[in-house]
């Protein structure tokens, strides 16, 4: 639909902000058409760009199991995810769209490198059990993350989470029976799902983001309801669930120093290794370059499909407008 | 990589009707070149789960909007018109209506 037309000037008037800032008080859903200060759009393009952009490289790792899934039904499973994931991509490509934002030109962002996407991406799945902890862990951890961005307050933005969360369930859920199957098994099969919980704990629980006094967007994305709770708050809701889980299925979270407290009721856990974080995020995780070559190649092995989509319209078009 | 040209096709936009006999409703967007393959990229996209029964695909720029300006004045006559709803009749207390 026709896009907010965003103004030139730097500075917003005063009135408008009060008003966009006293409808976000009360609750209000903000729609393409809406006046909206220029930073709230580009707030909305980054970070739903980025979340888009993190679908469809979350695809990757997972992909790479396919032809190696243990059973029909896994591998039935892993390729009813992995389509998932490029709808969920595809929701919010759309979503940013409304905001004035040309797809193809965040795909060649995404191409070209210039795009950031979620750092869990770019650890291996080195065996069966990664796709188990990815499926329980890290999309257990955007579970939270998107139940809370489904009352964002830009509602096409909520209204694609609304449609992922629905289905992100079903990812969490497979990857927690393959998790519970191999941690009840051999003890080398509990082993391998010990050792993909000791891998992605971490990066996990890094996904949030930094912590809220070292996150520069935070304040403004919570101050116009793009966020309504804050990277420490989520992080925290995902390992009071997280904690049970493991124990249910007699698995060891990786942090001895993780205790109870009482008074909050929260799980406390120990430091989370930051620098590992920004090296990651900064390009040198173990797959950035992997994963970017894959979409890359991804990408220009579907041109002929893209292009003979074209010429059969065209096709079409002609006939129809000869008959 | 085609990175310089743009063969995505142009923007549709899509709605669902779902199974239990409700009004087309807004679900997205796709893109597609032509009409027919907007429709399968939105059953793709959109009803991977049964969520629809039938699917409607509409050129994005073919819709014509009201604009949030219009919103007080385009509205208005609905706005003041409080005897078109039933709760500004008063009945005889005691008579079952429904």
């Amino acid at each position: 639909m026709t896009p907010a037309p965003s103004p030139t000037a730097t500075t917003e008037d005063p009135k408008r902000l009060a008003e966009f800032e006293a409808r976000i008080a009360r609750g209000e859903t903000i729609e393409p058409k809406d006046w909206m200060p220029e930073k709230y759009r580009r707030q909305l393009v980054r970070m739903m760009s980025q979340h888009a952009h993190s679908e469809l490289v979350g695809m990757l790792p997972e992909a790479n199991w396919i032809t190696r899934a243990p059973s029909l039904r896994r591998k039935m499973s892993l390729m009813a995810k992995v389509q998932d994931e490029a709808g969920h991509g595809l929701y919010i490509y759309c979503g940013t769209e409304t905001l004035g934002v040309d797809r193809h030109d965040l795909t060649n962002q995404l191409l070209a490198g210039t795009a950031k996407y979620s750092s869990i991406f770019n650890y291996p799945t080195l065996t069966w059990a990664d796709i188990g902890a990815v499926g329980w862990l890290v999309d257990g951890a955007a579970i939270v993350n998107q139940t809370m961005l489904a009352k964002a307050s830009y509602g096409p933005y909520a209204r694609a989470m609304v449609r992922i969360c629905k289905e992100e369930n079903f990812h969490k859920r497979q990857g927690f029976e393959i998790m519970s199957i191999l941690s009840a098994g051999t003890p080398e099969q509990h082993a391998m799902a010990q050792d993909a919980l000791d891998r992605w704990w971490w990066p996990s629980l890094m996904m949030f983001g930094p912590h809220d006094k070292d996150s520069p967007n935070s304040d403004e994305l919570l101050r116009w309801g793009i966020k309504k709770k804050s990277n420490d708050e989520l992080r925290q809701r995902f390992v009071n669930l997280t904690v049970g889980q493991a124990k249910a299925i007699n698995l060891t979270i990786p942090d001895p120093g993780m205790k109870f407290n009482e008074a909050t009721k929260n799980w406390e856990f120990s430091d989370i290794n930051w620098d590992d974080f920004w090296r990651v995020v900064k390009g040198d995780g173990p797959c950035n370059r992997e994963r970017l070559a894959a979409r890359r190649s991804a990408h220009a092995n579907g041109e002929w499909v893209r292009a003979a989509a074209e010429a059969h319209a065209q096709k079409h078009a002609r006939k129809e407008s000869a008959a | 990589m085609s990175s310089g040209t743009d063969n995505q096709g142009p923007l549709w936009e899509v709605f669902l009707q779902p199974p239990n006999g409700g009004a087309h409703e807004h679900a997205g967007s796709v893109h597609a070149p032509d009409a027919e393959m907007a429709l399968q990229n939105a059953r793709d996209v959109y009803a991977r789960r049964s969520e629809a029964v039938s699917i409607w695909v509409v050129p994005s720029g073919a819709i014509t909007a009201s604009t949030p300006e219009d919103m007080g004045p385009f509205f208005e006559p609905g706005n003041d018109k409080p005897y078109r709803h039933p709760q500004f009749y008063k009945v005889p207390q005691g008579v079952r209506f429904s």
